[in-house]
């Protein structure tokens, strides 16, 4: 019953599948691509933790069939950093201690990601409003939210740099 | 933590989605899936046939018409949030619009999906409540158009068929220079409300209230619109004096209990919002009551 054909980009390469229609987008990018790097907490939509960018913008794998995903470009944590190389944020996340145990970390960056993307110089209470979609249990948020303010800070300084693409 | 199997279907047009719709058995309607996709994952919501409704562009979009905005149901939260022309017509709906789950969340809810969800502490229905919105409802049969008020049936219930959907909602614009205020207490940004307020005031030049209307919601079943308010503020000299005593007919309400807060502490919180509401709808209005 209910099997399908999804094809979709995820981080700039193209996947293929036939799933069950009841497969959700996070167990598509676990299971079936293994990139592991999705975290699922609580599979209803509260804990934050699978966010991933759809079409640009963050929604919750958890809340997302992969045959939904269709036709759609999808960014996960690994795109981030896609030669190994850590982005501004992820350096940021280390040197703020912005992370402990590092379950919610993949759907934190995902949501600053589009945060500073849209907002490079959030206040400190924006930062805080982004983060209410994504629970922490480790760091009480204060590292992630400075993590958040010194990253847009580096990337602001890198835009203003002479020569800066 | 998975959902039941289901066979999905992806129609293009909605003249194909009301067919399915028609002939299937059991079958739900997707839209953005934030409140269907966890009742499923939960297993409290089995269902045979999933007819998603992603797909069909002519549900999207915000139209500014001469007196009234038509928002297609698919349109997502978030796109609403963001429009200009909300902003301008409905200021209203884009401060609600802040405390409506989280920016995850409405990147893919729609409002159509949040009105047929019927949630008693969501701020979209209460949203359409306050303007009296026309929503249009689809199926094999046409379009029929409901008030707002004819489409709740009681708690997370609607008076839609199984085989209708909510095409599009309109909602009147109110003269400009009108005031609006949004008030919801919850315990954390983004949380069900325990109790909210919205306020709309369209006040004349002689500072006599034209229109008012005042609308509570998460303290019963569907929201409510308090009308003793709003009769003793219409046609009447807007004071500090009379707003007090249109929040304080707030309280005349019979708030539900729950484990989130007592009826008491609904009612008294339902006092305060409105009060609060109203004010900043004066101000905004351009009155220093």
């Amino acid at each position: 019953m209910g099997r399908q054909a999804t094809r979709m980009d995820v981080n700039g390469k193209s996947y293929a599948r036939v799933v069950d229609a009841r497969l959700t987008l996070a167990d598509f990018l676990r299971h079936e691509i293994n990139l592991t790097g999705t975290h699922v907490g609580c599979e209803h939509g509260v804990c934050g933790a699978c966010t991933v960018l759809v079409d640009g913008r963050t929604a919750r794998s958890c809340l997302m069939f992969a045959v939904q995903a269709n036709g759609c470009e999808v960014t996960t944590v690994e795109g981030l950093a896609p030669d190994g190389k850590l982005s501004v944020l992820q350096q940021a996340f280390i040197d703020n201690h912005g992370l402990q145990c590092g379950f919610c970390t993949p759907g934190m960056l995902m949501t600053l990601t589009e945060l500073l993307r849209d907002k490079p110089e959030p206040s400190e209470p924006e930062v805080r409003e982004a983060l209410t979609g994504n629970l922490c249990r480790c760091t009480g948020y204060a590292g992630i939210v400075a993590a958040a303010l010194d990253a847009a800070r580096r990337l602001r300084d890198e835009a203003e740099k002479p020569g800066a693409a | 933590m998975k959902p039941a199997p289901f066979d999905y279907h992806a129609p293009r047009q909605l003249k194909e989605a009301a067919e399915l719709l028609a002939k299937l058995p059991n079958a739900k309607i997707l839209a953005g899936g934030q409140s269907l996709v966890p009742m499923m994952n939960f297993r409290y919501v089995i269902v045979d046939h999933l007819v998603d409704l992603n797909g069909l562009d002519e549900l999207r979009g915000i139209m500014v018409g001469d007196n009234r905005l038509r928002i297609g149901a698919m349109t997502r939260q978030r796109d609403i949030e963001t429009s200009s022309d909300i902003a301008r017509h409905c200021p209203l709906m884009t401060e609600a619009l802040r405390h409506v789950g989280h920016r995850q969340t409405r990147n893919r809810g729609t409002i159509g999906g949040s009105l047929a969800h019927a949630d008693p502490a969501a701020e979209l229905p209460a949203i359409c409540a306050a303007y009296d919105a026309i929503i249009h409802v689809a199926s094999v049969r046409g379009i029929r158009q409901v008030s707002f008020r004819d489409l709740g049936a009681g708690y997370m219930a609607t008076t839609l068929a199984p085989d209708e959907m909510i095409a599009a909602i309109d909602l009147p614009i109110w003269r400009r220079g009108h005031g609006h205020g949004f008030q919801e207490f919850a315990r954390r940004q983004g949380d069900f409300a325990l109790t909210g307020a919205a306020a709309l005031l369209d006040i004349g030049s002689d500072n006599v209230v034209r229109h008012a209307t005042l609308t509570l919601f998460g303290v019963a079943t569907s929201p409510v619109r308090v009308e003793t308010a709003e009769a003793r503020l219409i046609g009447e000299p807007l004071t500090s004096a009379a707003i007090r005593a249109a929040a304080a007919a707030a309280r005349q309400i019979e708030p539900i209990s729950d484990i989130h807060a007592g009826g008491e502490y609904r009612r008294h919180l339902a006092q305060v919002l409105s009060l609060r509401a109203l004010n900043d709808a004066a101000q905004r209005a351009g009155v220093e009551a």
